[in-house]
């Protein structure tokens, strides 16, 4: 009897636990799926190389279940956007608006591509041009004599 | 000679930037709530859940809010900081006990001393939401219009109170 109370009590066990840590997708897939596609797109604060989608942090659980209830209050994602970006700043979009703090982030990899391709267009053009030698008719008889020794010699 | 100037400029100045990169500190990023009012909370105290405590009782004062927890290593570090600004009655501490159980928040105080006039008590974090807490302990400096002006986030350091803390404090209390 015993023995059959501690299965069951292990049977329960097992099927409580990833039962509790589903429990919100399987409420609602709808909107746990758009809740998803919104945290991919932040970024959490406490690991800060992580969306809040991907963090175990528990701040990023906190955040991804007020998200949840801004949604099923219907809120737009828009709306829980700005929400997001008024408590922890810009800092939190993965893709942060473009402002006059911003423009650096947004154009300095094209301002790098730029000046490399003057430094390059620099160069070629500084470089040069390739000139045309004059071969005298007894260079190239000591070249074809030359030459002839060459292949004698490797017979 | 002349060929070298170019590369080593290039060198230089990439070794000043990234030098001024290391002396940042990637988890201290700006707040965006500086210069906006406070956000409106009101929760029961740590000691006393009956009783509330509203960031409106405060219009009128210059004060501090600290965020702070049991489980805060850090916040061990920062307290005898938070004891000493206490001990000098220059501005008022208020604590936020940030997810935390009341418990071991009561026990904290008991055992490492209270540099709060009171601790309002967040369990689920919802304040610290609205406050853009995400590393406790974080230090608020509420001026008297009930705006945020300064945000410290980590360990409050003897250095940023004097340097940072006290003269903010002073000026915001002449206003």
């Amino acid at each position: 009897m015993l023995r059959l109370l501690a299965l069951l009590l292990l049977a329960f066990a097992t099927a409580a636990a990833p039962a509790k840590e589903a429990a919100p997708a399987a409420q609602d897939p709808v909107l746990e799926k758009r809740m998803m596609a919104l945290a991919e797109e932040l970024r959490c604060l406490v690991c800060q190389n992580q969306t809040l989608a991907d963090s175990n942090a528990p701040l990023a659980g906190d955040l991804r279940n007020q998200v949840r209830e801004k949604m099923r209050l219907g809120a737009s994602d828009a709306e829980i956007v700005d929400y997001m970006v008024a408590r922890y700043g810009d800092f939190v979009l993965y893709r942060p608006p473009l402002k006059l703090t911003t423009a650096l982030l947004w154009f300095g990899p094209l301002l790098l591509l730029a000046g490399g391709f003057v430094v390059m267009l620099r160069r070629v053009l500084r470089r040069r041009p390739a000139q045309d030698f004059e071969v005298t008719a007894s260079e190239h008889k000591r070249a074809a004599e030359l030459l002839a020794g060459n292949e004698a010699e490797r017979r | 000679m002349n060929r070298f100037i170019l590369p080593l400029a290039i060198f230089v100045a990439l070794v000043a930037l990234l030098a001024v990169g290391l002396t940042l500190d990637p988890r201290k990023v700006p707040s965006p709530l500086i210069g906006k009012p406070a956000p409106h909370f009101e929760l029961p105290l740590l000691q006393e859940a009956k009783q509330t405590f509203t960031e409106r009782d405060m219009l009128g004062k210059v004060w501090i809010l600290n965020v702070w927890a049991s489980w805060c290593v850090t916040c061990r570090e920062e307290h005898p900081v938070l004891l000493e600004l206490a001990a000098s009655g220059v501005v008022p501490i208020y604590g936020l006990n940030y997810k935390d159980k009341r418990e071991d928040g009561l026990a904290w105080l008991k055992g490492m001393g209270n540099p709060y006039k009171l601790s309002t008590f967040d369990f689920d974090g919802r304040v610290g939401i609205d406050y853009g807490v995400y590393a406790v302990p974080e230090t608020y400096v509420i001026d008297k219009l009930g705006v945020i002006r300064y945000k410290c986030i980590g360990p409050l350091t003897p250095e940023i109170v004097k340097d940072k803390v006290l003269p903010l404090v002073q000026e915001l209390s002449r206003a």
